[in-house]
C-alpha cells in the first residue's frame, strides 16, 4: 500500500460522510449508516458503543475493508481505500489491519502456533515478490514472532493445542496474537470480551491495552459493556446509524 | 506447515480435518478408477485373445491376383438393357505377374512389416487307405514365420521345410493315422504328386485348420501345383492390425490386385471388436462423470461447512485466487490418491479374476502385470479430473463474502 503525506499528524482512519446501504437499488432498500464522519489517530484506544443494530458491526467492517461503503470516502493510512478492488482490500487487510472476533474464529485444524503463524503464511509469496529483501517474514521468523506473541498472552504451555483443547479465554487469547503477529497499524476487536467471564475480560481488556502502549497499535473495540468501555481513551456512540457522541475519557486520559 | 506454502497447507489441513468425507470421496474415485482399470485389461485380454485365435495362423492381409471376370462385349445402357445371361467364370488357379517387384513394393510399404511369397492351392493327401483333402501352402519357412508366428503353434518335433519336408496340423496327422516321421503323399488337381516327411505337428487354433494345412517348402508346392517359378499370394503382416483395412486399401490402389485384410475376412468379429470397444468407452466416461460429479458434491458440501474458516481467512489477507487454489488443490489430490488407490484396486481384481476367467482354450483371459505407464496416465488424468470438479466448489469459496461468512 502506497502512504500519501504519512505523517504523524495524518490521521490512520480518516471516514467523510461514510454512507452504507443494504440491497441497495432493490425495494427493500435500508440505508443503515447515514454519513458518519470519524477520524482515529494512530496509537489510539478507542471503544466503540451502542445498543443492537445501530450499525457498529457495519460500520467495522467498513473499516476492516470487510465491507464496501454505498457512499463517502474512507482513507486509511492516507490512502484513499474506497475504491480499491477486492485484491487490493485484501492486501491491505493484510499489511495494515488486525481483526479480532467475538467467537475466536480460530481454524480448528490448527495449532495455537499455526493459527497464529497463519497470516504470515498467507502472505509469505507476496511479501518475497514485493521486496525479495522482506525479512521477518520467513518460516522462522514468523515461528518465532508468533511464539513471543503467545509468551505474551501467557500461553507458552499451549503451542501445539488445537483450538478445541482451549479454553474460551485461551482461544481468545490466541486470536488476539494472530491479529498482532504481522504489527498492524489498527486492530479491529467486534466484541472480544462478549461470551467470557469477568475475570477472562478484565484479563484479555489490559492485554489489549498493554500492545497498545507498548507496540503503538491503534485498537477500535466494539464493546456492549459500560465497565470496559470505561477504560479506553476514547468512547464512540453509535445510534441509529449515526454518530450520537464521541468523547475524550478524562477519567483515563487523566489516570 | 509452512514449508508447502499457504494453499497447500490449508488444503492438506482441511482435507485432513473431514477425514471421513475425504476417505468417501477417495474411495469414490478409487472404485472408478478400479473398474476402468480393470475393465480395460479385460478388454484388451479379451480382444487380444479373440484376434490372437481368428489370425492366429492367417496372415493380416493377403494380396492375390484379381479374380477372372467376364465381360460383356456390349455395356448396358439404360435404354438397351443387356438381355444376354452372364455366366460367372469358374476361377482357375492364377499367379501373380512380377511377383518379386511386387514383393519389394509391398515390404516397404507404411506399416507393412513383412511379406512372404506363397504357392498355395488345393490338394489331396493320401496315406494307405486314407485320403482327405487339403490345402497345400508352399513357402519359405523362414520368411513365412514373420508373417504367421508358428513356433508357437508347434506341438511336436521342428520347425524345418527342406524340399520333401511337410509340416502339418494334428487333426490331419491323426485323420492319416500318421506320427512324426512318417511319410505321405500330396497330389494336387494337376494331377502332379510328391512325398513328405512329416517333420512337425501344428496346433493352428481351430479343427478346421488342424484338418487343412500343409506347409511345404516353396518350391515343392510350385511344383505340385504346375506353376514353376510363380505364387498365388503374398501373405502380408502389418504393425497395428486395427490398421490392416487402411492399409490393404492402399495396397490394392497401388498394385491393382486383390487385397483382403483379416478385418474384410472376419468381418463379423472385427464389428463386435468394434462395438466392445464402444461400449467400454461409453462405461468409461459414465464412470469418469460419476466421480467427478461425487468429488465435486462432496468438495460443495466441503465449502458450506467451512464457510467460517474461509470467511477468517479472507478477513486476515487471503485472496480470492488463493481460496481458489485451496479448493483446486483439495480436487488435485483426491483426484491422485483416488487413482493410486484404484490402481491398486484394479490389479487386485485383475489378479483375483485372471484365476477365473479363462479363454476357451483354457489359457487366461489376461495376464497380471504391473503397467506403471497405465497407473501414470490415471494418476495424470485423475488429478485433472479432481481439478475439474473442484472449479465450481472453489469458486463459490472464493466468491464467498468474507463478512457475511464471519457472521454466521
Amino acid at each position: 500500500m502506497t502512504q500519501e503525506g504519512n505523517s504523524a499528524d495524518t490521521p490512520l482512519v480518516a471516514l467523510a460522510q461514510v454512507r452504507k446501504t443494504y440491497n441497495e437499488g432493490l425495494p427493500n432498500a435500508e440505508e443503515v449508516l447515514h454519513g458518519i464522519d470519524l477520524s482515529v489517530r494512530r496509537g489510539e484506544f478507542a471503544a466503540l458503543i451502542g445498543p443492537s443494530g445501530s450499525g457498529k458491526s457495519t460500520l467495522l467492517n467498513i473499516l476492516g475493508l470487510l465491507e464496501r461503503a454505498s457512499g463517502g470516502v474512507y482513507r486509511l493510512g492516507g490512502q484513499d481505500v474506497t475504491g480499491l478492488d477486492d485484491d487490493e482490500r485484501t492486501h491491505a487487510r493484510h499489511s495494515t489491519l488486525g481483526f479480532i472476533f467475538q467467537f475466536h474464529h480460530l481454524l480448528p485444524a490448527f495449532s495455537a502456533l499455526e493459527n497464529v503463524m497463519l497470516p504470515a503464511l498467507i502472505g509469505r509469496k507476496r511479501a518475497a515478490a514485493q521486496s525479495p529483501a522482506a525479512n521477518g517474514i520467513g518460516e522462522s521468523a514468523s515461528r518465532a514472532r508468533a511464539a513471543a506473541l503467545l509468551d505474551a498472552v501467557d500461553l507458552h504451555d499451549a503451542y501445539n493445542k488445537k483450538p478445541g483443547e482451549l479454553s474460551g479465554g485461551m482461544q481468545q487469547r490466541v486470536a488476539i496474537a494472530r491479529s498482532l503477529v504481522l504489527g498492524p497499524q489498527l486492530v479491529l476487536a467486534d466484541e472480544p470480551t462478549g461470551n467470557l467471564d469477568t475475570r477472562s475480560s478484565d484479563n484479555i481488556f489490559e492485554l489489549l491495552r498493554r500492545f497498545n502502549s507498548e507496540q503503538g497499535t491503534a485498537f477500535i473495540v466494539v464493546t456492549h459493556d459500560p465497565r470496559l468501555a470505561a477504560r479506553c481513551d476514547r468512547i464512540i456512540e453509535l445510534v441509529d446509524g449515526r454518530i450520537a457522541g464521541d468523547r475524550r475519557n478524562r477519567a483515563r486520559t487523566a489516570g | 506447515m509452512g514449508t508447502l506454502g499457504f494453499e497447500w497447507t490449508v488444503a492438506l489441513r482441511f482435507l485432513r480435518e473431514g477425514r471421513m468425507q475425504t476417505a468417501l470421496i477417495i474411495g469414490g474415485a478409487a472404485v472408478g478408477v478400479g473398474v476402468i482399470y480393470f475393465i480395460t485389461a479385460v478388454l484388451v485380454g479379451v480382444q487380444s485373445d479373440l484376434i490372437r485365435r481368428v489370425t492366429g495362423a492367417q496372415a493380416h492381409i493377403v494380396l492375390k491376383p484379381p479374380e477372372e471376370t467376364v465381360a460383356p462385349l456390349v455395356a448396358a445402357t439404360a435404354d438397351a438393357p443387356r438381355l444376354a445371361s452372364v455366366q460367372a467364370r469358374p476361377q482357375r488357379l492364377t499367379t501373380i505377374d512380377g511377383w518379386t517387384t511386387l514383393a519389394r513394393q509391398t515390404e516397404t510399404t507404411e506399416g507393412v512389416v513383412a511379406v512372404a511369397a506363397v504357392a498355395t492351392g488345393a490338394a489331396l493327401a493320401i496315406k494307405g487307405n486314407a485320403s482327405r483333402s487339403i490345402v497345400v501352402l508352399g513357402t519359405d519357412l523362414n520368411q513365412y514365420m514373420r508373417v504367421v508366428r508358428l513356433d508357437d503353434k508347434l506341438t511336436q518335433g521342428v520347425l524345418r521345410l527342406e524340399p520333401g519336408e511337410a509340416l502339418i496340423g494334428v487333426e490331419l496327422a491323426r485323420d492319416l493315422g500318421a506320427v512324426l516321421g512318417d511319410r505321405f503323399r500330396v497330389q494336387s488337381a494337376e494331377n502332379a504328386s510328391q512325398v513328405f516327411q512329416i517333420r512337425g505337428l501344428l496346433d493352428l487354433g481351430s479343427r478346421e485348420l488342424n484338418r487343412r494345412n500343409v506347409y511345404v517348402d516353396l518350391r515343392g508346392a510350385q511344383s505340385l501345383l504346375n506353376i514353376p517359378g510363380r505364387i498365388t499370394n503374398l501373405d502380408i503382416a502389418v504393425g497395428d492390425i486395427m490398421r490392416a483395412e487402411q492399409i490393404a486399401a492402399r495396397l490394392r490402389a497401388q498394385s491393382g490386385q486383390l487385397v483382403e485384410s483379416w478385418i474384410q475376412t472376419n468381418n463379423q468379429v472385427f464389428a463386435a471388436i468394434n462395438n466392445q470397444n464402444i461400449m467400454t468407452l461409453l462405461i468409461r466416461v459414465f464412470v469418469t462423470v460419476v466421480v467427478a460429479l461425487g468429488i465435486a458434491s462432496v468438495l460443495v458440501v466441503s465449502v458450506v461447512q467451512k464457510r467460517k474458516e474461509i470467511g477468517i481467512l479472507r478477513a486476515i489477507g487471503a485472496t480470492r485466487a488463493q481460496m481458489l487454489r485451496v479448493f483446486l488443490l483439495q480436487g488435485a489430490m483426491v483426484g491422485i490418491a483416488g487413482a493410486l488407490v484404484g490402481s491398486a484396486l484394479g490389479l487386485a481384481l485383475v489378479g483375483i479374476f485372471s484365476r477365473v476367467l479363462r479363454s476357451a482354450s483354457g489359457t487366461p483371459l489376461f495376464t497380471l502385470h504391473f503397467d506403471a505407464n497405465l497407473i501414470g496416465i490415471f494418476v495424470i488424468a485423475s488429478a485433472l479430473l479432481g481439478l475439474i470438479a473442484a472449479v465450481l466448489p472453489a469458486r463459490n469459496a472464493a466468491d464467498l463474502d468474507p463478512a457475511q461468512a464471519i457472521r454466521g
